[in-house]
């Protein structure tokens, strides 16, 4: 498929001398489209949108706390994609889902419903590139981005392939282990970023235990930008979208700093 | 073509099976699959697994016929006692397998998960046997309900840690592992319990219970002649009754895998993906994973090892399920009639030979009495008063 409109977006930003900020929202828990106009307004480059999983093996302690909430409260993956077509905020989103929700929809079925919603790219964290054939084929017809992730674990024979499978964006998986804020950037976040950016053009993110302003800033030494995910979510349920603003606000002022 | 045979580089059964899990782990399956197959290939590994089953879990485990409840049912019923196997049940087979495993791709350190807690214990005996660190995950309401064995893990050596996440059993004890090993993968081996998971856990799980089933496939054959008509095992992820199955699959034997109607994955569910695999799963229309509820934490799982998803789609292996009450009377049946007290697990096999014996007159039934009974005892005590 030809470069989307997350990739699009992304290059354009980065043409400007810009690092990418992409927070992370847990779709259907209170006050998420608050807090992704907040985002929105403070600078964020795109909204990573979580679809809530009964099961999320890759999530620690805040976003799985943020998903039940979210599933208690009736949300489901169609409802949540729906909602996504109002939010008009003007940059592009993404979901971030488990592979079992794309599974039982269908691939060309959840494919479609991704793109009549105006989501622009899909992160599917339990989908490795061997088995992310039928998922990508019907995203790809559909015009949805499927951004491919790569950990700090792969040697380096397995990056070239993943990068070239990613659209949108290649995740780069901070740290060995789940989501959820850390002290201190680990080293593998910029040495797995190093690695990804020596082998492909498209913009590579850093996600997984980047924590705060700081490691945000750190981690953009290497990478094109940073996903903020616990720490978004923890002060979303914490102190709702105001906190979340201020938040994407100190981090934009880091990075751009 | 012939079944249960290797599953491929993919680690497919017909369309189950595959290797669903976060890139971080990617590296680590193929590494074990590597591992696993020199290992299995090596006359080494095997006499040293073969020693320890031999001198320290106790194998071969012996038949025995149960001649009471056989003529009341009017059926020849033969158990095969993996019920008498070190730390009293069939895990010990797979587990010290892979504790061998681990110690050659040089991990230090084991984690594994738990639901009664027969895993659990064996993985810790395993570790302590074979000098590795271990960590069992078993979920919060488990860890309640089998407490003796919580207690036997600890005694071990092991750390146990109440999975707290979720329905709060099996299932959300295989969460917490894997985000475990997400963690650790460069020093820690995950010792899964059964025959699910990515690959090649399903395929490597199978190799080291079909001891089970070789073993039965020439006791029955010397003890009766021939082979039984029907083998019958229950099944929660499956590894014993895969273990038997792989015995007899190429005989003409009826195979049955008896499920908790509260988590019957084969009979009720509809394929999906969790825990790495592709498999039949009980879940919801937007693809939730659904709780399992059973009176034995052993069973309490929503999903089903991919060999048996595949050898239900083919009709090689039929899946029906028993009710808790049936399984309590199967229970007390065993107990009363040949002295030998099923683990609640086995009491649904039982179950289900009590069930369909009018169907399976003059039959010969062999039956994997996968564990015993010692640790459902004090929850039998509250049911029955």
């Amino acid at each position: 498929m030809a470069v989307g409109v997350l990739e699009g977006h992304f290059r354009a930003r980065l043409a400007t001398g810009k690092k990418l900020l992409v927070p992370y929202v847990t779709g259907g828990l209170t006050h998420w489209k608050e807090a992704i106009r907040v985002a929105a307004a403070n600078g964020a480059d795109a909204i990573e949108v979580g679809i809530p999983f009964s099961d999320p093996v890759m999530d620690g302690p805040v976003i799985q706390e943020a998903s039940q909430r979210s599933l208690d409260a009736g949300s489901t993956p169609r409802s949540i994609i729906t909602e996504i077509a109002a939010l008009d905020v003007g940059i592009p989103i993404a979901v971030m889902l488990y592979y079992n929700t794309v599974f039982r929809m269908g691939h060309e079925r959840f494919a479609a419903l991704c793109a009549e919603n105006g989501v622009s790219g899909a992160i599917v964290p339990d989908l490795p590139l061997e088995e992310s054939g039928p998922w990508c084929e019907a995203a790809d017809a559909a015009g949805v981005e499927t951004v491919m992730l790569a950990a700090p674990t792969a040697p380096d024979e397995r990056l070239p392939r993943i990068a070239a499978r990613a659209h949108g964006f290649v995740y780069a998986v901070g740290l060995l282990g789940i989501t959820g804020e850390r002290d201190a950037l680990a080293a593998t976040a910029t040495s797995i970023a190093k690695r990804v950016k020596a082998v492909t053009d498209k913009p590579v993110l850093i996600g997984v235990g980047v924590s705060n302003a700081e490691q945000a800033k750190e981690a953009c030494r290497v990478a094109d930008g940073v996903v903020q995910g616990a720490s978004v979510v923890r002060r979303l349920m914490e102190g709702g979208p105001d906190l979340v603003g201020e938040y994407i606000s100190e981090v934009r002022n880091a990075i751009d700093g | 073509m012939s079944l249960m045979v290797e599953p491929g580089e993919e680690g497919r059964f017909g369309q189950f099976g595959g290797r669903f899990v976060p890139e971080t782990l990617i590296p680590a399956c193929q590494e074990l699959e590597v591992a696993f197959r020199e290992a299995w290939a090596d006359a080494l590994f095997r006499e040293e697994l073969d020693h320890l089953l031999k001198t320290y879990a106790g194998r071969p485990s012996i038949l025995t016929e149960c001649h009471n409840l056989g003529r009341q049912l009017g059926i020849r019923l033969l158990l095969k006692r993996e019920d008498l196997n070190h730390t009293g049940s069939h895990k010990i087979n797979n587990v010290l397998g892979q504790a061998l495993l681990a110690k050659r791709m040089g991990k230090k350190r084991i984690v594994a998960e738990t639901g009664a807690g027969q895993h659990g214990v064996a993985s810790a005996t395993a570790a302590a046997l074979l000098g590795l660190e271990c960590k069992v995950y078993m979920g919060a309401v488990d860890v309640e309900r089998q407490a003796l064995n919580v207690f036997r893990m600890k005694l071990l050596g092991a750390e146990v840690e109440a999975a707290q996440s979720g329905s709060r059993t099996l299932k959300d004890a295989v969460n917490e592992a894997m985000r475990d090993w997400v963690a650790t993968v460069e020093t820690t081996h995950y010792c899964l319990g059964s025959v699910m998971g990515p690959h090649p856990y399903p395929w490597m799980v199978r190799q080291f219970h079909r001891v089970i089933g070789d073993e039965a496939r020439e006791q029955v054959r010397e003890y009766t002649g021939g082979d039984p008509d029907v083998v019958v095992a229950c099944v929660g992820g499956g590894s014993n009754a895969i273990g038997i199955f792989s015995g007899f699959v190429d005989t003409k034997a009826r195979l049955v895998g008896v499920e908790p109607a509260g988590g019957a994955a084969v009979g009720r569910g509809v394929p999906g993906v969790v825990h790495g695999m592709k498999s039949y799963l009980m879940q919801d229309e937007d693809g939730q994973v659904q709780e399992a509820h059973s009176i034995s934490a052993g069973l309490d799982y929503p999903g089903v090892g991919p060999e048996h998803s595949y050898l239900a789609e083919i009709g090689r292996a039929e899946y029906p399920a028993v009710t808790d009450d049936e399984v309590i009377e199967g229970f007390t049946l065993l107990a009363r009639t040949e002295g030998i007290i099923p683990a609640l697990e086995c009491a649904h096999a039982v179950a289900w030979i009590k069930r369909a014996a009018p169907e399976m007159q003059g039959q010969t039934v062999l039956m994997n009495l996968s564990g015993r009974g010692d640790k459902d005892v004090a929850q039998m005590m509250d049911i029955l008063g």
